[in-house]
């Protein structure tokens, strides 16, 4: 993409997430969500960020795919195993990267 | 607008209740700042991005996606998705901010966040008499913006100076994990993770990234489903 495709790209991104943020102060003022959007908005956390995790650390890096000389399969299931037990982000962005460059070093 | 003591007062409190979140937005925002120059932008691009999406999440997806040479549309379409909670904060605070002048509601409504948007209506909860939530809100919301902006243009200009080999990238998909243990709370959203993740795992060699759409759509899906399924709150 050239320079000016990416700001346009950022800024209908922006936009989009401005009507957002905008929609219900704005635009309906005293409404409610609908209870079926509020149903489905529950779960796009949840689906969309194991999404994008897994395919990033399996087929992320220099040695893709389901196997010992991947480093980010061993560093990604430290982290997950980190961030499950102690629930902070910080340790766990601290403690994958730090296992991975490691496993890089070692190789 | 006569801006009275308790207006200030309240200014600070929102900015004494964020301050605690700070150490982890910091390097959040580093990492959006490192990841655009990661998926090969220049840092005036990741800056760009934090001014004009402001949304850690979907600006940390779009730099993902432009790594993968994913189309625009497909990133157009999954920052969507990944920002339409916003909606939903929206509503929750439309009762503290219609009755302001667009004037007020629009810069406010830009500075949604995750964290300004929890505080206040945590707040408005607890003290249902205040009427000074605007000011509150200024004051968390502010900080944010400021903090979040500061971290982004440093990590975009340090990571024009990091050498590849250091795969700074690998901390996106860390900063997910971290935040996806906060989204599964229960067996519908577990349903939903496994999902999502397994059919974008299984979609990963489609074009243009089309698996984390598929991923992201199934897995919202399954969650719906399975909360029919288990009878949460329909019993």
């Amino acid at each position: 993409m050239s320079a000016w495709q990416i700001w346009a790209m950022l800024a209908l991104i922006g936009a989009g997430t401005f009507a957002l943020r905008l929609s219900f102060i704005h635009w309906f003022s005293g409404r409610e969500v609908p209870a079926r959007l509020r149903q489905v908005l529950r779960y796009v956390p949840a689906a969309v960020l194991p999404a994008l995790v897994l395919p990033a650390i399996v087929y992320g890096g220099d040695a893709p795919g389901f196997h010992l000389d991947n480093p980010r399969l061993l560093a990604g299931a430290v982290a997950a195993l980190i961030a499950f037990t102690t629930r902070n982000l910080l340790g766990t962005l601290v403690a994958g990267m730090v296992l991975l460059w490691l496993l890089q070093a070692w190789a | 607008m006569k801006v009275e003591a308790s207006s200030r007062a309240a200014f600070w409190e929102g900015v004494r209740m964020i301050a605690p979140m700070l150490p982890g937005i910091f390097p959040f925002g580093l990492t959006a700042g490192v990841a655009a120059v990661d998926a090969g932008l220049a840092p005036a691009h990741g800056i760009g991005a934090s001014i004009l999406i402001y949304a850690g999440a979907s600006q940390l997806v779009v730099m993902q996606l432009i790594g993968d040479g994913a189309l625009p549309m497909i990133m157009v379409l999954t920052a969507y998705v990944v920002n339409l909670r916003f909606a939903m904060y929206s509503a929750g605070l439309a009762p503290h901010f219609s009755h302001l002048p667009r004037r007020w509601q629009w810069p406010l409504a830009y500075m949604i966040t995750d964290q300004a948007y929890t505080l206040t209506v945590l707040r408005a909860e607890q003290h249902p008499s205040r009427t000074d939530a605007v000011p509150f809100y200024l004051g968390a919301a502010g900080v944010m913006w400021l903090v979040w902006q500061i971290a982004t243009a440093i990590g975009a200009f340090v990571g024009a100076l990091v050498p590849s080999s250091w795969s700074l990238g690998f901390a996106v998909p860390l900063i997910f994990m971290g935040m996806l243990v906060l989204a599964v709370n229960d067996k519908p959203t577990m349903v939903a993770a496994v999902v999502g993740g397994a059919v974008a795992l299984l979609g990963h060699a489609l074009p243009m990234n089309l698996g984390l759409f598929l991923g992201a759509v199934a897995g919202i899906a399954a969650g719906v489903l399975a909360e029919w399924r288990l009878g949460r709150g329909k019993a």
